[in-house]
């Protein structure tokens, strides 16, 4: 690698090596799909640490993103604001933390705050009734969809609130054979 | 800059607005003295530097755990953070901020002019800026007293520069706390704090990917702790060791740029990234799994393949003896006539036999060129070393897998798991969006019935008998199997006898033909047959692949024995040409001294000479002609299987009676499982024959080289998603458990032939032994000095290893007794977490 690139600054892809999963030409490819979303919103110098923010509605056109149901709640969780806009910082922050090689407490953590729609730190009956009209598209009747977010609440639950707590969703999540291979996005 | 020496002791000033100098010091790989930050802390405590002629007091300011905000200069102090080369160094303290402010402290940092001293060392404290002195201006605090506290210690360095800021006192006493650190004059105490605060904030360092906290959050706390780390690493050091101590965190500080560029180098040379990307989007994690898998197996062989080429078959090549120099390594006359028709070198035979490909072809001299390689040694101990180095890999990923596997199959969490992990991330496709949400759904409605419905055991008996039937007909499945394979390689051996001219191609590659039709249509037989026994889809796919594993395994051993038949053939042949061949040499020198001359050197053509047979070369070329068998059915199977029948699906619809595409047969399903056992068994393979062929490895890579890119234009093209998923097992570890086993089982057919059977006494670079790992005995005596053997032979004493032998089968005993009861512990809190309601 000795090609002269100034989007950033050797100090700066270090710093960002060092706070995420990434390697240094992955980071400068990153910031490529960052600012194919928005080019003429986003610099390509980003020496000088602007304070740029592409919108949600962009985000989510992302191939990567554009087909999973809970897009919206993805990029809204890492976005500093809630609402979805995300800087360079957050966008590199969110596809760290969904790699390949991002440790299983990181990635439960960031579920939970994925899954919990209303942001009040507990998966409640209406977060997972939101979820789950997400999975399947609406195609479960309202009783189905009552019947299995009980079920779920009965057995994940541990300490009788009748909603999960990030202890709940953890003890039940690490047990899951399927989590590491599915919560995980490849760019 | 301007510089303050005041000795006043109070002022305190801190204003509401922060001032941070960050500076830092790099201690220079010499000794430092009195590097000393202040600490602050919540409440104030101030302590006045003074200066004296002989020694200054420097106020090192440490900051707090806390982070502070971007007020800093992060770049600045992200490129003083990276080691650069000082001359000087500054010390420069940063004010901090009252606790007023939350979290935020700021520490202010003094610069000190050097002194230089006879006695103590003094330190230059060089302040870096990264902006220019402006920037100094902007950290001046409103108001704010600056004072400079001069460091009257000794430097080693010259100095360059002096800088100094503004720092006002933090003299409040309220607010902040400071610690005078002087690593001379701090007790061993405060020396292990200070130390342990800054393990700590390596620690933290290292694992800043992981914490949850905005990427903003953590650009700050990285600055701030390498700020903090280079301030006192040097201070730590004391006296006489400080220059070791300095100079061992350069070197790790090296060592882990190097490993991060080495890190770097090692992601841009992974292959197939984005193709398999696409493959994940399309297919969804389960079918991509499989090409992750190729890409690793490849790995693997590229690197068996680098031992064998750069140790084996190159020095043999270069620094042997060449083609034609002696009668092993010549195409006997007998044969020339044929030795380059394509028919004989498709077979292996020919020049390929004769050459660097094939074991016969080595010398059994015991070093070669002007280097003095040990060939036959070298031949030995890649043998082993590949064994090796593939258990190494296969147990590391193993263990590494384990550790992230969830704990079992529980089925008490089968609601929760299904709502939050059913969903794969790696989707891009709307196609295989939507087949995903017909899934789920599909995969709810029936875990809701299930649940609804008392299942009632409709029959049991009946599915009882329904199952033994099933099982019973699989094993006649497999006997018949590996009958049918032994008896044709036995009839190959009478072709063999007769002269394969006379016999048509069939019969001629019989035996790797019947080989690869058993393992394309017995898995179909067992599929069908497993309808029979009404199982669960993923227990029914775990008694497929098993059955499928036993099949191969079966197949496999069956053809070992039989060329086991034929190593013992060719070793009787072998004493009955020992003696012509002492019968021939006699004749040869009668017929020279009946011509009465004194004994004149009897030059005959190497191609001449009769040959030993060589069981050896023989089982490489089976192994080699049995992989490329294999491989040209999987291809063809792909073709038409795939390829060929997603065409007539997709034209002959036109004018189809009924929907070819949603009926029967539609378009095929990538089969995971099946072609994974396929890679495993093709590895086996390889493993069982390497020693024996030494290219076995290169034809593997260039096999999966085009396989990878073979099936993933097939699975793009040819196949639809799959409609439910099931995954064999939970963890990623059943796959690798089936390679370590195969692994095991491959490698012990060689390791029998190598320790029982004298190796050939005409060819290959063992010839003339009794037995081949006589050559390490060989190399101990004349290569090591003699003490050397000594020691090995008291090790290799009965005495000496059966102990060993039973102390690591007790210490296996204690660690597995542990492991029991650590996880009846776990098990007992769980239950203890549940009861807690």
């Amino acid at each position: 690698m000795g090609n002269k690139q100034t989007t950033f600054t050797d100090e700066q892809l270090e710093a960002y090596q060092d706070c995420t999963f990434f390697t240094r030409k992955e980071i400068l490819r990153l910031h490529g799909r960052y600012r194919e979303l928005a080019p003429h919103l986003v610099p390509l110098d980003y020496t000088n640490n602007p304070d740029i923010k592409v919108p949600l509605t962009l985000i989510i056109t992302m191939p990567e993103l554009k087909e999973n149901p809970f897009r919206d709640r993805i990029v809204e969780t890492f976005s500093e604001d809630g609402q979805g806009n995300l800087s360079f910082n957050d966008f590199v922050d969110m596809f760290s933390a969904l790699c390949e090689t991002s440790p299983r407490e990181l990635k439960t953590i960031y579920a939970f705050k994925i899954y919990d729609f209303n942001r009040d730190n507990f998966i409640c009956k209406e977060d997972m009734e939101k979820t789950l009209n997400k999975l399947t598209k609406g195609e479960l009747t309202p009783e189905e969809v009552t019947l299995v977010c009980d079920k779920a609440i009965e057995e994940a639950d541990l300490d009788g609130d009748n909603k999960l707590s990030f202890a709940d969703f953890e003890n039940m999540i690490s047990k899951a054979p399927d989590f590491l291979s599915n919560f995980h996005i490849r760019i | 800059h301007s510089i303050n020496v005041s000795f006043s002791t109070v002022e305190e000033n801190e204003d509401s607005t922060f001032h941070k100098e960050h500076e830092r010091e790099r201690p220079r790989g010499k000794r430092r003295n009195g590097e000393r930050e202040k600490k602050k802390r919540g409440n104030g405590r101030r302590k006045g530097a003074s200066k004296e002629a002989g020694e200054g007091e420097e106020e090192m300011q440490v900051r707090p755990e806390k982070r502070e905000r971007g007020k800093r200069r992060r770049a600045k102090n992200d490129q003083e953070a990276k080691g650069r080369e000082r001359d000087e160094e500054e010390q420069t303290k940063i004010k901090s901020a009252k606790t007023t402010k939350t979290r935020k402290k700021e520490k202010s940092r003094k610069t000190e002019e050097e002194e230089g001293e006879g006695e103590s060392e003094e330190r230059n404290t060089k302040r870096k800026k990264k902006h220019g002195s402006a920037k100094k201006e902007e950290k001046e605090e409103d108001g704010g007293k600056r004072t400079v506290k001069e460091k009257a210690q000794d430097v080693k360095k010259k100095k360059h520069k002096k800088t100094s800021e503004e720092s006002s006192e933090d003299n409040e006493e309220e607010d902040n706390e400071e610690k005078e650190v002087r690593p001379e004059s701090l007790s061993p105490e405060e020396l292990e704090k200070l130390k342990e605060a800054v393990d700590e904030r390596k620690k933290l360092i290292q694992g800043l990917r992981g914490k949850p906290w905005p990427m903003k959050k953590k650009l700050v706390t990285l600055r701030e702790s390498q700020e903090f780390v280079e301030k006192y690493e040097g201070a730590l050091g004391k006296g006489k060791g400080r220059k070791l101590y300095a100079y061992k965190v350069m070197m790790t500080k090296k060592w882990m740029k190097f490993q991060r560029d080495f890190e770097n180098f090692k992601t841009a040379c992974i292959p197939w990234e984005m193709k398999i990307k696409e493959i994940e989007s399309h297919f969804g994690s389960s079918v991509a799994s499989y090409f992750i898998f190729l890409r690793w197996m490849y790995g693997i062989n590229m690197i068996l393949f680098g031992l064998t080429f750069g140790l084996v078959m190159v020095p043999e090549a270069l620094m042997g003896r060449p083609y034609g120099s002696i009668p092993r390594k010549t195409v006997p006359r007998a044969e020339e006539a044929s030795a380059m028709d394509f028919a004989v070198l498709w077979d292996w035979g020919g020049y390929a036999q004769y050459s660097v490909l094939f074991y016969g072809y080595y010398n059994s001299q015991r070093a070669i060129g002007w280097l003095k390689f040990r060939m036959p040694l070298s031949y030995f101990l890649v043998g082993v070393g590949t064994v090796a180095y593939s258990y190494m890999v296969v147990i590391r990923t193993m263990a590494r897998n384990a550790n992230e596997s969830g704990v079992g199959d529980d089925n008490s969490f089968n609601f929760s798991w299904k709502m939050f992990t059913s969903w794969d991330y790696l989707i891009g496709n709307p196609e295989t969006a939507d087949n995903k949400f017909a899934s789920i759904t599909t995969s709810f409605k029936e875990a809701i019935l299930e649940e609804q419905e008392s299942r009632k055991d409709d029959n049991i008996h009946l599915t009882r008998f329904l199952r033994v039937l099933a099982n019973f007909l699989v094993l006649c499945c497999l006997a018949g199997s590996g009958y049918l394979i032994y008896f044709v390689v036995r009839r190959s051996q009478k072709f063999a006898l007769d002269g394969l001219e006379n016999h048509t191609w069939w019969e001629r590659n019989e035996v790797n033909m019947v080989m690869s039709l058993l393992g394309m249509f017995c898995p179909m037989l067992f599929d069908v047959i497993s309808t029979l026994e009404n199982y669960h889809p993923r227990v029914a796919l775990q008694w497929q692949l098993g059955r499928i594993f036993a099949l191969f395994l079966g197949n496999l051993y069956t053809f070992i024995i039989a060329l086991m038949d034929e190593i013992n053939l060719k070793r009787e042949e072998e004493k009955i040409i020992k003696f012509n061949i002492t019968m021939w040499e006699a004749s040869l020198y009668n017929s020279t001294v009946s011509e009465n001359s004194t004994a004149p050197p009897v030059t005959i053509h190497p191609a001449d000479v009769p040959r030993g047979p060589c069981w050896e070369t023989m089982v490489g070329q089976e192994f080699v002609r049995l992989i490329i068998s294999d491989t040209m059915t999987t291809y063809i199977t792909l073709l038409i299987g795939d390829f060929l029948r997603a065409v007539l699906v997709r034209f002959l619809n036109y004018c189809w009676c009924w929907d070819l595409e949603a009926g029967f047969p539609s378009y095929s399903e990538f089969d995971v499982s099946g072609n994974v056992l396929g890679l495993i068994f093709n590895q086996g393979m390889i493993w069982m024959g390497a020693f024996y062929a030494p290219c076995l490895p290169a034809l593997n890579v260039l096999r999966l080289h085009v396989s990878m890119y073979l099936q993933c234009w097939a699975v793009m093209c040819c196949n639809v998603p799959q409609e439910r998923v099931f995954k064999a097992s939970g963890s990623n570890n059943f796959y690798m458990a089936m390679l370590l086993v195969i692994l095991f089982l491959s490698t012990l057919p060689a390791i029998y032939t190598i320790v029982t059977i004298p190796p050939s006494f005409d060819c290959g670079p063992f010839s003339g032994k009794k037995r081949m790992f006589d050559v390490i005995h060989e190399t101990l005596e004349s290569d090591f000095p003699a003490w050397f053997s000594k020691v090995f032979s008291y090790a290799s004493n009965p005495g000496l290893v059966l102990p060993f032998i039973l102390l690591m089968v007790l210490a296996i005993y204690y660690l597995q007794s542990t492991s029991k009861s650590y996880k009846e512990a776990n098990v007992e809190l769980k239950k203890k977490l549940q009861t807690v309601k």
